[in-house]
C-alpha cells in the first residue's frame, strides 16, 4: 500500500476541504461558523480514543459489524467468469450502510451538545437510520423527505414513525432527495443553536464528504482483511453504485492507493443516459456548485439544476460527492451506468439464485456486474457492495411488475 | 465614488436612513417585471434589489421560493436579467441595482464573462447568498476590477472574531440577516437590531442595510432610523403573489398595487422622526 502523502489517492481534502477542484463549503454566513464548528469538533473527536470506543461498541453489538464477505457462489457460475462476492452491508442493523454513518454522527452531535437532530431521505434508508439512533440516544428527530418518495418508500416512512421520527414532506421541485435537502437546510438555519444536520451522503460542505467516508470506511477496511482471508489477496475489482456515493467510498477508498484494484461506480441511468430522465451526475452532467460543495452536477446551459430521474429514490439526486468527482477527474475510478430496467432485472436474478432481495440501489451495482463479470476471467475476484435490503422496495416493484397482491 | 456610495452619501445628507425594495427578476412575467422595475425609483427605491432565480435557493422562505419558480417557468436567467438592468439603465442612471443570487449561475457563465457583462449593463452590487469568502478567491477579482461592489450578507452566527474576515473585501455596504433563518419567516425585534448596529459599527464604517423579516411601512421606519437602511424583499414578493388571477397571470393592476405599497414602506423611510 502506497504511504499517505502527496502521491495518495486518501490524503484528501487539503485543510480549507477541497479536493482538487471540488469540495468546498458553499453555504450561506449563517451556517458558516456552524460549519466550522462541527468541523472542529469531528476533528477532535476522531482523535479522541474514547469516541472511538463508543463508536465501535455500538458498530458491533447495535449495528452488528463486522458485516459478511458473501461468496456468491450461484450468480457466479450464472455469470460465468470473475468471483463474485457480496459486501453484505444489508444486513446491518436498520437494512444499510447507512446506520454506519448516522452512528458515527449521532454520537458527534451528543459530543457538541446539540439535542435536536435532522435529516434529509431519499430511499428513507438514511432517515430509518436518523430515525433509530435518535430513538436510541433520545433525540427529537425531524426527517425531511420529498411528497414522491415519500409515496414510493412508504415502508420507511411507517418505520421512522414508528421509531419516533416526524416526518416533512417537501413539495418544492420534484418532491425527491435534492428538494428534501433544500429544506433541511432552511430548516438548519432557522435551528442553528441547538440543531445537528446529519447529512445521509458523502456530500455537501466541508467536513461533511469527508467525515461520511471516515465513517463508512469500516465497510472496506474490513473486505480487505476478508478477502485476505478467504483469497489470500486483494480482489480485482470493486463495484458500488452511486448516489451522492456514500456505500461507493466507504467501500473504495481504503484500496484507492492499491494499484491493481480497479473500481466502478455504478450511477443510475434512469431510462437511458441518452434521454433526460437519468441521475448519471458524471457521465451526463458538468461541475457546479449545489448544497454546499462543488462536485459534477445535472444542470442546463444557465446553471439551472435538472431534476434527476431513477426508479431507485436513493440515487434519485443530480450530483455526487465531491471526492467522487475528483477521483472520476483524476480517473482512478470508473463511472459507469445502469438503467432503471437493468436493475429491476437485476433485483430478481438476485432474489432467484442468492435468495437475496437487494434494495434497487445496489441492484444498479448488480446489474453492472452481470454485463461485466461474463467478459472476465474465472480467477479474477469481484467486490460488490449489497450495501441495502430491498424490503424496502418490493410493493413498488411488485407493481411494476404486475404481480397480485 | 460608486453609485452605492453616492446614494448613501446623499441619504445621509438628508438626515434619512435608505429603503431597499426587492423584486425577483421576471416575476411574474418579463413585462410586468420590467415595468415594476422602472417604477420603483419613482416609488421611493433608494437602491433596488433584484433577485436572480435559481432552482435551489437553500436561504429563502416560501414566497421568494415560489416567486423564482414562477420566473423560470417565464425563462429567467442571469444573462436575461442583466439585459433587464441594461434596458432600466436607459432612464435611470443614479439608482444603485445589486444582484442578490447563488453562486452557480455565475459560475457557469463564468466569473470574467459574469463581471464584465454586469459592469457593463450597470449593476452595483453583488450578493452571493451561498459564496461565503472562504470560497469567494475566483470571483473576487473579476468583480473588483469590473468596479461592482461586493456585499457581504452577516448573520446574528457571525462572531466578532470572524467580522473581520467578512468585512475584509466588502464595499458599497453591508447585509446584516437580522434573524438566523430563512427569507420572509420570522421578524426581528428592534432590540436585537440595535444591539447589532452597536456590535458591528466597531469593525466598519460601511453603510449597514437590514434584511429578513421587514414586512411593513412602521419596521421600515424604525429599522431605518436604527440601522442605514431596511430591506424588504418577501412582503413585496407576496404584493406580487396576491395580484395575479388563477392561472397566474399578472391582473392588470398588479404593477400599480405593487408600486404603491412600495410607496408605502418607501415613505416609512422618508416620514420616520
Amino acid at each position: 500500500m502506497s504511504p499517505q502523502g502527496v502521491n495518495s489517492y486518501r490524503a484528501g481534502p487539503s485543510p480549507d476541504g477541497h479536493f482538487g477542484l471540488f469540495g468546498g463549503r458553499y453555504v450561506a454566513e449563517t451556517l458558516m461558523p456552524l460549519i466550522l464548528e462541527v468541523e472542529k469538533a469531528y476533528y477532535a473527536a476522531r482523535q479522541d480514543p474514547s469516541f472511538l470506543e463508543e463508536l465501535n461498541h455500538y458498530l458491533t453489538h447495535y449495528v452488528g459489524r463486522p458485516s459478511p464477505l458473501y461468496f456468491a457462489e450461484r450468480m457466479t457460475k450464472e455469470l460465468g467468469g470473475a468471483k463474485i462476492y457480496f459486501k453484505r452491508d444489508e444486513l446491518n442493523h436498520t437494512g444499510s450502510h447507512k446506520a454506519n454513518n448516522c452512528l458515527g454522527q449521532v454520537l458527534l452531535a451528543k459530543r457538541m451538545g446539540k439535542t435536536r437532530i435532522i435529516a434529509e431521505t431519499g430511499a428513507g434508508q438514511h432517515g430509518v437510520a436518523t430515525a433509530t439512533f435518535c430513538a436510541l440516544f433520545d433525540l427529537p428527530c425531524v426527517v425531511y423527505m420529498g411528497a414522491t418518495d415519500v409515496e414510493r418508500q412508504a415502508p420507511n416512512v411507517a418505520r421512522m414513525k414508528l421509531l419516533g421520527a416526524e416526518i416533512v414532506p417537501v413539495t418544492s421541485g420534484a418532491q425527491t432527495l435534492k428538494d428534501a435537502m433544500n429544506e433541511a437546510l432552511r430548516d438548519w438555519v432557522a435551528h442553528v443553536d441547538d440543531t445537528y444536520y446529519v447529512i445521509g451522503t458523502a456530500a455537501g460542505p466541508h467536513p461533511y464528504p469527508e467525515m461520511v467516508r471516515d465513517f463508512q470506511c469500516v465497510m472496506g477496511n474490513e473486505a480487505r482483511e476478508q478477502i485476505l482471508a478467504a483469497e489470500g489477496r486483494l480482489p480485482d475489482a470493486l463495484v458500488a453504485c452511486i448516489g451522492g456515493g456514500s456505500n461507493s467510498i466507504g467501500l473504495f477508498h481504503p484500496f484507492l492507493d492499491d494499484d491493481g484494484v480497479e473500481m466502478y461506480g455504478v450511477e443510475a441511468a434512469g431510462r437511458g443516459l441518452d434521454t433526460d430522465e437519468h441521475a448519471a451526475a458524471i457521465n451526463g452532467g458538468s461541475p457546479g456548485v449545489l448544497h454546499g460543495n462543488r462536485t459534477y452536477l445535472l444542470q442546463d446551459e444557465n446553471g439551472q439544476i435538472d431534476e434527476a430521474h431513477s426508479i431507485s429514490a436513493g440515487l434519485d439526486y443530480p450530483g455526487i460527492g465531491p471526492e467522487h468527482s475528483w477521483l472520476a477527474a483524476e480517473g482512478r475510478i470508473k463511472y459507469v451506468a445502469a438503467t432503471d430496467d437493468e436493475a429491476i432485472e437485476a433485483f430478481q436474478a438476485c432474489a432467484r439464485l442468492e435468495g437475496i432481495l437487494p434494495a434497487l440501489e445496489p441492484a444498479h451495482a448488480l446489474a453492472y456486474v452481470m454485463r461485466w463479470a461474463g467478459t472476465l476471467a474465472k480467477d479474477k475476484i469481484i467486490i460488490m457492495n449489497l450495501c441495502g435490503r430491498g424490503d424496502k422496495d418490493v410493493f413498488a416493484i411488485a407493481k411494476r411488475l404486475g404481480l397480485p397482491l | 465614488m460608486s453609485r452605492l456610495e453616492r446614494r448613501f452619501a446623499a441619504i445621509k445628507a438628508e438626515g434619512r436612513g435608505a429603503f431597499i425594495p426587492f423584486i425577483t427578476s421576471f416575476d411574474p412575467d418579463p413585462a410586468t417585471f420590467q415595468r415594476l422595475l422602472a417604477g420603483l425609483p419613482g416609488a421611493g427605491a433608494d437602491v433596488i434589489e433584484i433577485g436572480v432565480p435559481f432552482t435551489d435557493p437553500a436561504a429563502d422562505g416560501p414566497s421568494v421560493q415560489a416567486s423564482g419558480l414562477r420566473a423560470l417557468k417565464q425563462g429567467v436567467s442571469l444573462k436575461k436579467t442583466l439585459a433587464a438592468v441594461a434596458e432600466f439603465r436607459k432612464s435611470d442612471n443614479e439608482t444603485p441595482i445589486v444582484l442578490m443570487g447563488y453562486f452557480n449561475p455565475i459560475y457557469i457563465m463564468g466569473c470574467e464573462t459574469f463581471a464584465k457583462a454586469a459592469a457593463e449593463a450597470g449593476v452595483d452590487g453583488l450578493i452571493t447568498v451561498d459564496l461565503p469568502p472562504e470560497e469567494e478567491a475566483e470571483l473576487r477579482d473579476p468583480i473588483k476590477a469590473a468596479g461592482i461592489d461586493i456585499v457581504r450578507l452577516i448573520a446574528p452566527t457571525t462572531l466578532d472574531d470572524r467580522l473581520p474576515y467578512v468585512l475584509e473585501h466588502a464595499s458599497g455596504f453591508f447585509y446584516y440577516v437580522s434573524i438566523t433563518g430563512i427569507t420572509g419567516t420570522a421578524s426581528p425585534t428592534l432590540d436585537s437590531i440595535e444591539a447589532a448596529v452597536k456590535r458591528l459599527k466597531k469593525h466598519t464604517d460601511l453603510p449597514m442595510a437590514v434584511g429578513f423579516g421587514i414586512r411593513s411601512p412602521e419596521m421600515v421606519g424604525k429599522v431605518s432610523q436604527v440601522a442605514d437602511a431596511a430591506v424588504v424583499g418577501s412582503a413585496i414578493v407576496e404584493r406580487v403573489t396576491a395580484n395575479l388571477d388563477d392561472q397566474g397571470q399578472a391582473k392588470p393592476d398588479l404593477v400599480e398595487d405593487v408600486l404603491g405599497f412600495v410607496q408605502q414602506l418607501a415613505a416609512g423611510a422618508r416620514n420616520a422622526n
